[in-house]
């Protein structure tokens, strides 16, 4: 067996963007997407056109919060549905965008090819997972509409005021929230199963693209801390509902147990939504700049370090909370060394793009993109660990430009940079380079113009979830306001360049990065089976450069797979 | 905000503590290190030459990136007025936070944008780039930079954090007993009347205080203090609104008034929801909670007014939950006190706590 040189993936085969036909009782063409499906491409596929959808409607959320903060003064909306909106906002955001496509579409997508696999390990547990989302998706922003409205505390929930906030929008609040942990924890087992269980004979961990290791971590982190919301927030309902005392210090509960709960699964949450987009950076960087991912086992290792690190860290969201001392220094040590592991995980990256041939298209311009934002948002992280410094600026917009850079400037600018990276495995077309370059630029600058300036603002005294705030702090709010504006406008280019695309766009082949990871080494799209014949045995895939001769493994080539006959 | 040069000095002299200088030798070795990985940087000697920077550029690149770090750290100013004795030490420790922030961000975007415009693929080369898949003395040194880096933040973060009275156990804190009325518990009863504000924080505060005899404080920023100096002030938070009891002279006022150099006590308990007390000027804030009695302490050094601001969501009005707090010179603030002290448990005593100190 030989190493499949770049030129073999100019193979002659092409497929059809329409060929997989039906396979058992799956419906065909574009109905399967609205279908109970089993396949987890199709399911990959319908997380993240959901989880868009919902990223316009919290974008649009944010589009109301950065209207009324363009004037000092309380005047769009009501300071009520300010309050509901910045809760759905933050909801929305988190449990219906960033999760569930960071890791149920790409997850979904991607591992069965990397484990070398036709399917995920539970393949009706995973479409009862995706189902989950949209009634859950509904439901909560049906409560909008409800007497008394939606929730109004924050997606914090903190007791006591979301015992006196108005019952019935909260109570959905939490049912919805529960759905969607529900499906989360269903998705992370399916993962934990699928990579450990599933892989191909002959594929050892140690071979697996990066992104399994991010999404083996993540998926423990799920599995853990998911069930601690749920518990914790069954148990503010009955706080609601029977008048129970959990959490309601007139009945002698505790409110501070409550935020120990609640961060012990929130904390851990941001690397739910941050790992696995370690893992595509991982995966996009390499296929674009021609080279070995640098450090792979060190990669492996720091991923470990932050998901250990990741479950010890949750106390930093309550230095000023009235958290005994001890705890204080002792979350403060954590939370900075959480730094270590992920600043390996960076400077690896700079090595893989260190003597490559970097091809600057839109997928690596959002890579680096993501490099910078998320750089800048550690570097103020490990700022906000220190507890003098985090008890200043705390519940402040300091915090909020903060984890924006964290999970926008990280986490979305991934999700892009990832869609231009497999659009053409989806699709078969490609996207078009201009709009991808020009979604790109507006992007990045509306979203520094937008949080940036927020940092100071924290700093100077603006506290977070205000609907209105000292006149002095006027014209840095309407720089914010103009950069949401911004990016608002920058989804325009990538909306028709998407749809366009799908049918007008340039036929991409099966391969057009020349990549070496499994699921490029069938056609585009890919059949219901991933490969028409046995499932290629890659234990190099991020071989760049390497001349076969070198290595001694075993690898399918990819004319041997695309000669099998086609049915 | 405005930061004259006079005022920064003065937070300057108060640096004397090691880790400045700790910190200086530490970034001033940081080239040499990289340089030291950069040299081991060639895992594939036989490949075609390769663009490695010299071991004596990248050491003046560092350190000119160093300089750089550090006046910017040092000369850009962020922060509003200080106005309490732990301002200055916060911004010093903000300075050095800035500092290194400045030094790793310009020094890893620079280095990215130097391989994205080096290392760009030329049209019509269609080959891969070197095949290097690690290099362990490097990681090494990725390794290590960040975790002395991250050790030395946090002891002098640590340091910082207990000038500021941060790991004062708070449970035998004495002072807090000194000028509390001995639990009254007359008040409970008739805590309803016209002025429902006033009366509210007559009847918790000293509630707070049974607390405080009872242990129950948990939580908060104390310096300890000497016990017949501190002004102790009852701060009762709830929707929408800071209200301030001085048992000294029983006053009940809407805005803080303290004076300067003097150590102030705040006993803090929320009615309703969670509060928060902030003043960014002063560089502190405690949540103010219901059940659970907080402290704050802090000696305010510079007469103005400052705005308090509540910076945890508490409900619609959350962004009107806003007051003040004059600081007085000494003098004025006596007579401030004086002025207030209702000449005899009138309206405002009506529920009958009268001052004991």
């Amino acid at each position: 067996m030989t190493l499949a040189s770049p030129s073999d993936f100019q193979a002659p085969q092409q497929s059809s963007p329409d060929q997989g036909g039906p396979r058992g009782l799956q419906p065909e063409g574009w109905l399967r997407y609205l279908s109970f499906s089993l396949d987890h491409k199709v399911i990959g596929l319908q997380y993240m056109v959901c989880g868009f959808l919902f990223y316009f409607l919290g974008g649009a959320l944010a589009g109301v919060i950065r209207t009324e903060l363009a004037s000092p003064i309380s005047d769009f909306v009501s300071r009520e549905t300010y309050n509901e909106v910045l809760t759905l906002h933050g909801t929305v955001m988190i449990f219906l965008w960033i999760v569930p496509v960071v890791n149920g579409a790409f997850g979904n997508y991607l591992i069965p090819f990397y484990v070398g696999a036709r399917d995920m390990a539970f393949p009706r547990l995973n479409a009862v997972a995706f189902w989950l989302i949209p009634p859950a998706g509904i439901l909560l922003i049906s409560s909008y509409f409800i007497k008394g409205g939606a929730a109004q505390s924050g997606w914090t929930a903190y007791p006591p005021l979301s015992l006196t906030t108005p019952a019935l929008g909260q109570v959905i609040w939490i049912i919805s929230v529960l759905l969607l942990g529900g499906s989360s924890i269903f998705g992370g087992i399916n993962f934990i199963a699928t990579i450990l269980k599933l892989r191909r004979p002959g594929l050892k961990m140690m071979q697996l693209p990066m992104y399994c290791w991010a999404m083996l971590g993540t998926s423990i982190l799920v599995v853990l801390s998911t069930p601690v919301l749920a518990g914790t927030l069954i148990l503010l309902s009955f706080d609601i509902i029977a008048h129970t005392g959990f959490f309601n210090p007139a009945l002698g509960g505790n409110v501070v147990v409550y935020q120990h709960l609640f961060w012990f699964y929130s904390h851990p949450a941001v690397y739910i939504m941050v790992l696995p987009a370690f893992g595509l950076v991982s995966e996009i960087l390499p296929v674009h700049a021609r080279k070995p991912l640098f450090g792979y086992t060190t990669m492996v290792y720091s991923i470990i370090a932050i998901v250990v690190l990741g479950l010890v860290v949750w106390a930093h969201h309550m230095f000023t909370s009235g958290t005994p001392p001890w705890m204080r220094l002792f979350f403060t040590i954590a939370t900075s060394f959480i730094a270590v592991p992920t600043g390996i995980k960076f400077f690896n990256w700079l090595a893989t793009l260190w003597q490559g041939k970097i091809a600057l298209n839109s997928a690596i311009l959002f890579a680096c993109a993501f490099i910078v934002n998320f750089v800048f948002g550690g570097i103020t992280g490990v700022a906000l660990a220190q507890v003098p410094f985090d008890i200043h600026v705390h519940d402040t917009y300091f915090v909020v430009g903060h984890f924006h850079y964290i999970v926008y400037g990280g986490t979305v600018f991934i999700i892009f940079s990832a869609v231009y990276h497999w659009y053409p495995k989806f699709t078969g077309r490609m996207l078009d380079e201009h709009l991808g370059r020009l979604h790109f630029l507006l992007t990045f600058i509306g979203f520094n113009l937008c949080f940036a300036p927020q940092h100071w603002l924290g700093l100077n005294g603006m506290p977070r979830r205000v609907a209105e705030y000292d006149p002095s702090f006027t014209t840095l709010n309407q720089v914010s306001s103009v950069g949401a504006l911004m990016m608002a406008v920058s989804t325009l280019p990538f909306l028709i360049n998407v749809v366009v695309s799908a049918f007008r766009g340039e036929v991409a082949g099966d391969n057009p990065w020349k990549a070496l990871t499994p699921e490029w080494l069938t056609s585009s799209p890919p059949p219901v089976e991933n490969w028409i014949g046995e499932a290629p045995l890659v234990t190099h895939p991020y071989g760049y450069g390497v001349p076969a001769d070198r290595l001694d493994l075993q690898m399918v080539t990819a004319e041997q797979i695309w000669s099998d006959p086609k049915p | 905000m405005s930061d004259p040069a006079h005022l920064r000095g003065k937070c300057e002299s108060n640096l004397n503590f090691l880790p400045e200088e700790a910190f200086e030798s530490v970034v001033t070795s940081l080239p040499a290190l990289i340089s030291i990985g950069w040299a081991g940087f060639d895992p594939c000697p036989a490949a075609p030459p390769v663009p490695i920077p010299s071991a004596l550029i990248t050491l003046l690149l560092g350190m000119a990136l160093v300089l750089a770090g550090l006046w910017v750290g040092y000369n850009v100013s962020l922060l509003p007025l200080d106005a309490s004795s732990n301002a200055p030490v916060y911004d010093a420790l903000f300075k050095v936070l800035f500092s290194i922030g400045t030094i790793l961000f310009i020094g890893i975007v620079g280095l990215l944008i130097f391989s994205l415009v080096r290392f760009r693929r030329r049209s019509g080369d269609s080959g891969d780039g070197a095949a290097i898949e690690g290099n362990l003395p490097l990681e090494i040194v990725w390794t290590a930079i960040p975790a002395v880096v991250v050790l030395f933040v946090g002891i002098y973060s640590y340091d910082i954090y207990e000038r500021m009275g941060g790991m004062t156990p708070l449970n035998d804190h004495g002072a807090m007993h000194a000028s509390q009325p001995a639990g009254d518990h007359q008040h409970h009863s008739d805590s309803h009347g016209s002025n429902q504000a006033v009366l509210a924080s007559s009847s918790s505060a000293p509630a707070a205080a049974e607390d405080q005899e009872l242990g129950r404080v948990w939580g908060g920023i104390g310096v300890s203090t000497d016990e017949d100096e501190t002004l102790t002030v009852d701060v009762t938070a709830m929707q929408f609104a800071f209200i301030f009891h001085y048992p000294d002279g029983n006053i009940v006022s809407g805005e803080l008034h303290i004076p300067a150099d003097r150590p102030v006590s705040l006993h803090m308990e929320a009615r309703d929801v969670i509060h928060a007390f902030w003043v960014p000027q002063f560089r502190l804030k405690q949540d103010v909670i219901p059940g659970q009695p907080t402290l704050l302490s802090f000696t305010a050094t510079r007469p103005g007014t400052y705005p308090i601001v509540c910076a945890e969501l508490c409900g619609p009005y959350h962004g009107g939950m806003r007051s003040s707090v004059v600081v007085h010179e000494p003098a004025e603030f006596d007579a401030w006190l004086s002025k207030n002290t209702p000449p005899a448990p009138a309206t405002v005593a009506s529920s009958g706590s009268t001052p004991t100190a």
